[in-house]
């Protein structure tokens, strides 16, 4: 209740834009959600808006385990389980490694340490085409080009200036005397990481996992670039899915794909979402 | 070869000095008052005895080893800081435990020393909250209770009470004394408020500048100021250093006062008598508020009580006590008067000044001459 009652009409006005905009950004979202769940015909017989008639499973099922990926005809399935393969392991290590480079160039500064952070920084800006070639190189010489690890080792080292700029920020505004004090207490490098620092550090952790997992599950260059057909994560084998249908366009299939695609990364928004912005106001804007 | 020994340590951060030579020697069971501005340079030498930071150049030594290349963990020392630094992801309880654990007590002792340590500075109700859920007051008692546990052979203070009220502060500044009193451990603490350093040390090192200014009982500094600048910092309110000319005379060394309008008025100045060859010189005359007051409140022991009637500036009565500025030229000059007292703003009231209690000081080198 706000005690000044403000011109209604202007209100109702602003609640229509609103409701307006709302409307219009969740229309696609309509669309591929009704449209899964309707059989082929009655999509190619028009009324795309329309709900279905006869609802149907069929697309989902096809989809996640039937229909035709590249040559064989898994459905969507082994590529969901690659991309979690590959995003699992390359969020987990790049947040570590980003929280321990937060911490060294925030509570063990050495000569040069905010050139050197200056550099990390420098990562966030370099396009991805820029480091193709070399990346692709590199990953032959170290023996993992086509494989889920490459994949990840990509992602981390992509993910790491990212993740450092994040918990830098975040450390620096972490008092230094907490750090002193175990010190005293007997604590060494580690042991103030995990005991004292990793342990607070809940906000910055969140909105780091959810920019790193959301990057990484939805990346398709690196993935299409540096993958084989038993390591393509689930950008590339949707991609595919839709190219290689052959005959009709399953367009029931394909919405139903897409959605599996955007599933987890939809998840990680609802469940840590509002953890998000606190982390990054406490983050960035205060360090 | 005392307790803890402090050798010609210096600290600079590349060209800049920070800490110039000191040394300072405490015995075991020593309460020493670090007491200084800020940038005097006191709560490094703090560090440096934590081995926070590092030693330049110098030694310190703690019951005669080397300390500087020794881990902070391993001087068994024990600090409590300004923020109190807990850790505000564990409980009350764990802060306590957590140095214990990494030092390696078995977890029956640890839980036995934090029942006694809880209970000496009665935090046992809180053992299982955390800091966030604490008041001031009840984090210091942590704070403190976490450096109880270890049994060090120092502890070390970096301003522990300017972060709590005004009322609190008074009230932890009483049981620090008490604690230190109970438990006769030595002490190094750094304030940079004189009222602290006066009341709980056995000794004060006053800082400024890098330099220990005076090093002695808090009896000493307060009644022998070393130079101009012990003087002003430590008593409030400060120290007068009021601009005078030194008068030779027959009835022995006066000092001459200017007022503001003009006039001027002598003092006998007993302190003076070796300086009888500086007749004519200027000098900086040191005089505390409480030697100079109303004739009544004056120390009746004192023989070198001297009246002068003066003009009256400004009254301020402070509950119970009342400060009495006369305008003297370019400087007011403070004196404390009893609570009560007829003194008006703007009329002439009579001064008793205890010469006996005056110092001088030379005004270019700062340094007492008398």
């Amino acid at each position: 209740m706000t005690p000044i009652r403000s011109n209604s009409v202007a209100r109702y006005a602003l609640y229509g834009v609103l409701a307006l905009f709302c409307i219009y950004y969740l229309m696609p979202l309509y669309v591929m959600v009704v449209n899964s769940f309707k059989p082929l015909s009655e999509i190619t017989g028009g009324g795309m808006v329309a709900l279905p008639e006869a609802w149907t499973l069929a697309p989902w099922k096809s989809a996640w385990s039937e229909a035709q990926v590249g040559v064989e005809a898994t459905g969507l399935r082994p590529y969901f389980l690659n991309s979690f393969l590959m995003v699992i392991p390359a969020v987990a290590i790049t947040t570590i490694l980003g929280a321990l480079n937060g911490y060294v160039l925030t509570k063990w500064q050495f000569r040069g340490s905010t050139l050197l952070f200056g550099f990390i920084l420098f990562g966030c800006f370099i396009p991805f085409q820029v480091v193709l070639i070399p990346m692709a190189r590199m990953l032959g010489l170290m023996g993992l080009a086509g494989t889920v690890p490459g994949l990840i080792f990509v992602h981390i080292v992509y993910g790491i200036s990212f993740s450092t700029l994040y918990f830098r920020n975040y450390y620096a505004a972490f008092p230094t005397e907490l750090v002193r004090a175990a010190q005293i207490d007997g604590a060494g490098f580690f042991t103030v990481f995990f005991r004292i620092l990793l342990p607070s550090s809940g906000p910055i952790a969140v909105v780091c996992v959810i920019w790193l997992f959301t990057n990484i599950w939805n990346d398709f260059l690196f993935g299409a670039s540096f993958s084989d057909f038993d390591s393509q994560p689930m950008t590339v084998a949707l991609n595919n899915l839709v190219q290689s249908s052959t005959g009709v366009k399953e367009y029931n299939v394909h919405f139903a794909g897409a959605i599996i695609a955007a599933l987890p990364t939809l998840l990680v928004y609802i469940v840590a979402g509002r953890f998000f912005v606190r982390g990054l106001m406490s983050g960035s804007v205060k360090g | 070869m005392s307790f803890l020994d402090i050798e010609k340590a210096t600290k600079s951060y590349g060209a800049v000095r920070v800490l110039n030579e000191t040394d300072i020697s405490i015995e075991e069971g020593e309460f020493l008052v670090l007491v200084g501005p800020s940038g005097c340079g006191k709560s490094t030498l703090l560090n440096m005895i934590a081995g926070l930071e590092s030693v330049t150049s110098g030694e310190i030594r703690i019951r005669n080893s080397r300390m500087n290349e020794v881990k902070p963990a391993d001087r068994n020392i024990a600090m409590v800081f300004q923020s109190y630094a807990l850790y505000p992801n564990m409980t009350v309880h764990g802060n306590i435990s957590f140095g214990m654990e990494m030092h390696g007590v078995p977890k029956t002792e640890r839980e036995k020393k934090i029942t006694e340590v809880a209970e000496l500075l009665q935090i046992t109700p809180f053992l299982d909250r955390k800091p966030g859920q604490l008041s001031g007051g009840q984090r210091q008692r942590v704070a403190m209770g976490r450096a109880l546990t270890r049994d060090p052979d120092v502890f070390l203070f970096d301003e522990p009470l300017s972060n709590l009220d005004a009322k609190l502060r008074v009230d932890m500044r009483t049981e620090i004394k008490k604690l230190h009193q109970k438990l006769g451990t030595t002490i190094v603490y750094v304030t940079h408020d004189q009222i602290e350093a006066l009341t709980l040390s056995t000794r004060i090192a006053v800082m400024f500048g890098g330099d220990v200014q005076q090093l002695g009982t808090p009896q000493e500094i307060y009644d022998n100021p070393a130079n101009m600048f012990v003087a002003g910092f430590m008593g409030s309110p400060a120290m007068n250093l009021l601009p005078a000319t030194l008068r030779a005379n027959s009835a022995g060394m006066q000092v001459e006062l200017q007022l503001e309008d003009g006039n001027s008025f002598s003092l006998p100045f007993p302190r003076g008598v070796e300086l009888a060859s500086f007749d004519g010189r200027d000098i900086v005359l040191g005089i505390r508020p409480e030697f100079m007051t109303d004739p009544d409140s004056a120390d009746q022991e004192s023989d070198e009580i001297h009246h002068v009637e003066l003009p009256v500036d400004v009254v301020e009565p402070a509950g119970s006590d009342t400060f009495v500025t006369i305008a003297l030229r370019g400087k007011g000059a403070v004196g404390r008067f009893r609570a009560r007292t007829a003194v008006k703003a703007g009329e002439r009231f009579k001064f008793a000044f205890d010469m006996s209690k005056a110092f001088a000081f030379d005004p270019a080198t700062e340094k007492r001459i008398a």
